[in-house]
């Protein structure tokens, strides 16, 4: 899924876009970084009400490329660009954790565990 | 090559950078990608644990063809109870530290399925010593 057709599906802004070649199979909902730290993240979207810098530094380590911060989470400059220097697209939306996560699923991007 | 850099405690707006620039230089090396995302996220979660634990550290990189050893040293409160701190679940971590994400109690864990070598070592109310060793 390409990263317009996520950000729609979620009544999403992007504030970061590096989606031109992005195709994403997976998503991961958390607010807890040592947990996304532990998984294999290759095209995968992070979703989470987690709106620090150290969730743009944990999306770098890990290789994911899109992160949707729900709940209507502010961004900061300082994020988009740790965001821009390191690829990874930025979506902001007002939709809770859940709704966001049941929007994705329910178009087919899988879970990653 | 051998490079290092200098960790400050508490400073949770840069925790980080030195994983980002060890992760930079390790991808222009044209080492497997998968292999690069598990020394940076190993080195990222030492990284948060010595500005959430320690008062100050160091992180010596030592890089060649066929591994990489990274070793950092801090100045803090030291680790009590080594078997503990390993174990999944337990953590010493403030709420500012958790308000950021981390503290659940899994870097640890996690820097040890991410290396092929790990050592521990500290002296309480002294500092903690971590090794770690990927090979590629």
């Amino acid at each position: 899924m390409d990263l317009y057709t996520v950000n729609e599906l979620v009544k999403g802004t992007i504030c970061q876009d590096c989606g031109t070649s992005q195709d994403f199979i997976h998503a991961f909902a958390s607010d807890l970084m040592s947990d996304v730290l532990r998984f294999n993240m290759e095209r995968t979207i992070l979703i989470t009400g987690l709106s620090t810098v150290q969730t743009l530094r944990t999306a770098e380590m890990s290789n994911i490329e899109c992160i949707i911060f729900a709940r209507g989470k502010k961004v900061t400059d300082e994020m988009i660009s740790l965001a821009a220097e390191n690829n990874i697209s930025l979506i902001t939306t007002p939709l809770t954790l859940f709704e966001v996560s049941g929007r994705l699923y329910g178009n087919g991007i899988k879970p990653i565990f | 090559m051998q490079f290092g850099y200098e960790i400050i405690g508490g400073d949770f707006s840069s925790a980080g950078q030195a994983s980002s620039d060890v992760k930079k230089i390790l991808k222009q090396l044209n080492i497997d990608p998968q292999v690069v995302r598990k020394i940076a996220v190993a080195v990222y979660e030492a990284e948060v644990n010595v500005v959430a634990h320690a008062y100050k550290g160091v992180m010596q990189v030592e890089l060649d063809a066929r591994r990489i050893r990274i070793v950092l040293e801090d100045e803090g409160p030291g680790i009590e109870d080594i078997g503990r701190a390993m174990q999944e679940g337990f953590s010493t971590a403030s709420e500012t530290v958790r308000q950021m994400g981390f503290g659940a109690g899994m870097g640890l864990p996690n820097i040890k399925r991410n290396t092929d070598e790990m050592h521990l070592s500290s002296v309480p109310g002294e500092g903690t010593t971590l090794e770690m060793i990927v090979r590629f």
